[in-house]
């Protein structure tokens, strides 16, 4: 059992929660730009700066562009480096972020969840980070303001790590974790430092040791680069469940692997889902199990690298799997539908996939929701029919055109 | 033919090359010439940053380069900002001495990077930009840019219908955010480049240098005219050498004795082939009042 002084938990919000994760991983380089719901972070990170509890390059940039720009910067001259940002503030960093993963260049990034325009919101769904997935960054998705805390911890160790070298971004909920309070775990700064040395790559923008970054490419290596990519993401699969675990003795807290498979078992029915619905799907399945229900769950806690391999050990022997995407892919059908369905085609004696699209712009999903979305399953399942196109949960007719 | 403002000390070029022979830029390119003396007067250590430009593929396509300091090819828009965190990274690591160049052409600065360049101005980084600026956007065909002149053929202006704005006056917009440093410079004039470069590179803060770069392509010019082609520029007030210091100190570094009408640099250039004579004495008026505007300022405070 691991000891834990009263000092080192305290009731912080969530965005505070980050800033601490932040600060304790010493990172050399900060940007910094508003957006709802991102923006307490920085003020947070600008707060510790002011009071000289953190020392650190503080850029006040002028765009989420140049945000993603400075941190590309000053990663390539090899200094930790981070930022955060929200929504349309991620699209507009989208074209630096696919250029960094290029040049494998480790910073982390928060990407507090909100909608995208139009119409304009700040109300939450994964929209911005989904649309971020092919660009080569790694993605986690939490559920709790504890395990973001814990997430960006490992985050700069798994984006440093010399065989995967990617930018990694912490996708979490906006509002419902940056704005609300938990009791957190911290962590002792001396067990950060052993856990995360300080980052001194091999290739950096030496001066002693000139080297062209980014060079002009030709159809003759393209495809290496990109595919070298690959192969960090596909050895991530097995390093970031290392350093989880690794985490996880340090802090005696265990938030899982790729995945959190919950109550899965001998289930029948399993939705799959990300970020900080998880909670309220937990209590779903255990109120369905309650009343004899074989219900579980499987939380993707890495979707790119895409964990497919742990999801079907987790699912293989359900009947069907709710999908709920907070996101969708305009003419075609939600991001992790897709991507489950393109892994188990070809497979045999799959569960049945139905990919459910929930909560988009802030729309509350409760524990009557999930329910619902169980029933519908088991519903489209007893039918025997496939459905081919996502099933829009809880829109109203009045307002349709 | 021009009287010189600034003093070089006896200064010879340095015979350091940090960049080599096989790059792949045009015969006559005013902007390899460029960043060749640019080097020489900046010495080591140095990094820079290159947006999309030619710059970005004038090194050599992967593996080679014919760069001899750290060179990192960025996105278009990105240059000021990532000097900014580049620089920021070096001073944190101990390597204050490397001084952070960015490197973009005119579409870069005039236009699509305006705003990173803006941003890292107002917060005084401590960087040099510079703008090689050949008047378009060469590297993708020779598109209209902001630093385009008036008049002037590119392929999206085609000479029936050439751009009827005048050039986007990027110094002033510079030197309106009153950084430490602002030049002009062009590689007709080495000395004077050299001595820019070297006096940037002692100063701290924000500095900006503005090269006027031929391009034997884009301009529609033989590959042997470059540099009597960006003299006449100069000679004829049309990109006048000059530096400002803190947007108060205004001095011209190469003040021609006699100022040539802009009719024999327009007519040096394909590019402004289709001009009339009419259209030609729009243009002079252009460049004298702009130079006017200028000169009332080198004029206030005496050298």
């Amino acid at each position: 059992m691991l000891e834990q002084t009263m000092s080192n938990v305290k009731v912080v919000e969530g965005s505070e929660a980050v800033a601490l994760a932040v600060k304790g991983c010493r990172p050399e380089v900060i940007s910094a730009y508003p957006i709802s719901p991102q923006t307490h972070i920085v003020e947070w990170l600008a707060r510790m700066m002011a009071n000289g509890e953190m020392d650190t390059e503080y850029v006040r940039v002028e765009s989420e562009f140049s945000a993603a720009s400075v941190i590309s910067g000053s990663s390539a001259a090899g200094s930790r480096s981070y930022t955060a940002s929200s929504s349309q503030g991620l699209l507009l960093m989208t074209e630096v972020l696919y250029c960094s993963a290029g040049m494998r260049l480790p910073f982390v990034i928060t990407g507090v969840n909100r909608a995208l325009s139009a119409p304009i919101t700040i109300q939450i769904d994964h929209q911005d980070t989904i649309s971020l997935r092919d660009s080569g960054v790694i993605q986690f998705y939490v559920e709790s303001s504890q395990e973001v805390y814990d997430t960006h911890i490992a985050a700069f160790k798994i984006a440093e790590d010399p065989q995967i070298l990617l930018p990694v971004m912490v996708c979490m909920d906006g509002w419902i974790l940056t704005h609300s309070y938990e009791r957190i775990n911290f962590i002792e700064q001396e067990k950060i430092d052993s856990f995360l040395p300080p980052f001194r790559p091999a290739n950096f923008l030496d001066v002693n040791n000139p080297k062209a970054w980014g060079s002009y490419s030709e159809e003759n290596v393209l495809m290496e680069f990109k595919y070298s990519v690959q192969q960090a993401m596909q050895y991530g699969k097995k390093r970031i469940t290392e350093i989880f675990a690794e985490l996880a003795r340090i802090t005696g807290r265990d938030h899982g692997g790729l995945i959190e498979a919950y109550r899965t078992e001998d289930a029948e029915v399993i939705l799959l889902a990300m970020g900080s619905v998880v909670g309220t799907i937990k209590e779903a399945v255990d109120e369905l199990r309650s009343i004899g229900k074989k219900v579980g769950l499987v939380k993707i806690r890495c979707y790119r690298p895409f964990p497919h391999e742990d999801i079907w050990e987790a699912i293989k022997a359900a009947k069907v799997v709710a999908v709920m995407d907070a996101n969708f892919s305009m003419g075609s059908e939600g991001a992790l539908g897709m991507d489950l369905k393109s892994k188990l085609c070809g497979m045999r004696d799959t569960p049945l996939v139905f990919d459910f699209i929930a909560g988009l712009g802030g729309r509350e999903i409760n524990v009557k929701t999930v329910r619902r979305i169980v029933e519908k399953a088991e519903e489209m399942l007893n039918k025997g029919l496939p459905l081919s196109e996502s099933y829009w949960v809880d829109l109203n007719p009045e307002i349709l055109p | 033919m021009y009287s010189l403002n600034q003093r070089f000390d006896n200064m010879e070029i340095p015979e350091d090359e940090h960049m080599t022979a096989g790059h792949v830029a045009c015969a006559g390119c005013g902007a390899s010439l460029s960043m060749r003396l640019a080097l020489k007067g900046l010495g080591k250590p140095t990094a820079l940053v290159v947006p999309a430009c030619c710059w970005g593929i004038i090194p050599g396509a992967w593996p080679q380069t014919a760069m001899e300091v750290p060179f990192f090819n960025t996105a278009f828009m990105t240059t000021g900002a990532v000097i900014s965190g580049l620089k920021a990274a070096y001073r944190r690591r101990g390597m204050d001495d490397v001084c952070v160049v960015g490197w973009a052409g005119d579409g870069g600065t005039y236009d699509i990077g305006i705003q990173a360049l803006s941003g890292a101005a107002e917060r005084n980084e401590d960087v040099i930009y510079v703008c090689y600026d050949n008047e378009a956007y060469m590297n993708t065909g020779v598109q209209r840019s902001g630093g385009t002149p008036l008049g002037a053929w590119t392929s999206t202006t085609p000479a029936k219908a050439p751009k009827s704005e005048p050039k986007k006056d990027m110094d002033e917009i510079m030197i309106a955010h009153r950084i430490p440093y602002i030049a002009t410079a062009t590689a007709a004039y080495p000395h004077d480049l050299i001595a820019k470069f070297k006096k940037a590179r002692s100063m701290r803060g924000m500095r900006y240098i503005h090269i006027l770069s031929a391009c034997p392509p884009g301009w529609k010019t033989p590959e042997n005219m470059s540099i009597e082609i960006m003299r006449l520029a100069v000679l004829s007030n049309i990109f006048p050498l000059y530096e400002v210091e803190n947007s108060e100190v205004f001095r011209q570094t190469v003040i021609p004795d006699e100022v040539e009408p802009v009719n024999n640099y327009l007519r040096s250039q394909g590019r402004f082939k289709h001009l009339t004579q009419e259209d030609i004495q729009v243009y002079q008026r252009e460049v004298t009042t702009r130079f006017e505007r200028l000169k009332e300022r080198f004029d206030r405070i005496a050298v």
